[in-house]
């Protein structure tokens, strides 16, 4: 008993830390997700985590599921719902907080400085997330065609990305990958 | 006086939603939004229920993508707590989070049981790969932009970001406790 609230309690402090620093959306923390869950605390396998990354860009809903379903692989249902509320709680707070305030300092030179300054921010993150699961979740051949051709196509066409996604899936299916 | 201009100039037309109404609303939208719920977000507030202006949801959303946390998620707890307040909020944020949490656990429970198949492992790296590339596409959407500017501090943020977070696996919280103020300091002097 004792153990499993320990564990409630470092998701807890983890994730709520991790949605506060998390500038760019749900996608930004995926390498501080990984570092915790599979090098610092060993809660999952490499493989695991790019599985929980791929259900959770193919489910519908946002992004920032993939959190529930560590949560969910850490400490079952209680896990998910500790995750799930750190990660989506303070900031929500934060923002509808914010957006009474925000609007009045919209021409302030400080406000000016501090939005500037935070797009690179977040754009180094969504980028180090990108190196980072590239790392993981592609390994031979195959997988640096898929990823290629996927990059190029939601890079360059409007297509749906749900169809990529399937298309490899179907890919992974016939043993391609 | 543009201090005070608020949210919008132009004031939406209809009658303001209960909590109920923001509570169902998100929950359709993430019954539709399959594969993205902004899209379903704003047809629902703009252009059906007529709750926002095209411009609030403009201010609203802009808002969301710089602060930190889920942006669609935030959205959320703003649109809710412009229409009814902080229970408002609350609403709008359960509504939208309660079937993607009913579903994940239910994947989640799924895959403990079913996890090591041989099928779904070979389907699931495939996913990877081409959740990497999607990955890949939305960074490079968001770096190209920033590398076009004349003398700025951003690319070297970008780049700095990117290397001690993606290359070299430093913890996020000391990153950003030093980065932050800096790029910060720098997008103040170079406006100045």
């Amino acid at each position: 008993m004792k153990a499993e609230s320990d564990v409630l309690f470092v998701l807890a402090v983890q994730f709520a830390i991790m949605s506060l620093l998390a500038l760019g959306g749900a996608n930004a923390v995926v390498p501080e997700i990984h570092r915790q869950a599979v090098d610092l605390r060993g809660w999952m396998t490499e493989r695991q985590f790019a599985d929980m990354f791929a259900i959770s860009q193919a489910a519908p809903g946002p992004n920032v599921m993939l959190v529930t379903l560590v949560g969910y692989h850490v400490a079952g249902i209680w896990g998910a719902v500790v995750t799930t509320l750190a990660m989506c709680g303070p900031t929500a707070v934060l923002a509808a907080y914010l957006s009474r305030t925000w609007d009045r300092f919209r021409h302030r030179p400080w406000r000016v400085a501090v939005q500037a300054g935070l797009v690179p921010i977040s754009v180094g993150l969504v980028s180090a997330s990108a190196i980072v699961l590239t790392g993981i979740a592609v390994r031979n051949f195959a997988a640096v065609l898929v990823a290629a051709a996927t990059a190029a196509v939601a890079y360059w066409t409007r297509w749906n990305p749900l169809w990529l996604i399937g298309i490899a899936a179907l890919a992974g299916f016939f043993g391609l990958v | 006086m543009s201090d005070s201009t608020g949210a919008s100039p132009i004031p939406s037309s209809a009658p303001i939603p209960t909590h109920s109404e923001l509570f169902l609303t998100f929950l359709k939208i993430t019954v539709m939004g399959f594969g993205g719920t902004l899209p379903w977000t704003r047809r629902m507030f703009v252009e059906e229920k007529h709750w926002m202006t095209a411009e609030e949801f403009n201010d609203a959303y802009a808002l969301c993508q710089f602060l930190p946390g889920p942006n669609i998620v935030n959205l959320t707890a703003v649109f809710g707590s412009r229409m009814r307040g902080a229970t408002g909020a609350l609403a709008a944020w359960a509504g939208f989070l309660v079937l993607p949490f009913t579903l994940m656990v239910t994947v989640g429970a799924l895959y403990a049981q079913f996890g090591d198949m041989d099928v779904l492992r070979r389907v699931l790296s495939g996913i990877a790969a081409a959740a990497a590339g999607l990955l890949i596409a939305t960074a490079a959407k968001m770096v190209v932009p920033l590398f076009k500017g004349g003398i700025d501090p951003a690319p070297f943020v970008v780049l700095a970001v990117a290397l001690a977070i993606g290359v070299m696996r430093w913890p996020l919280l000391w990153v950003m406790a030093v980065l932050v103020p800096v790029s910060i300091a720098m997008a103040w002097a170079v406006r100045r």
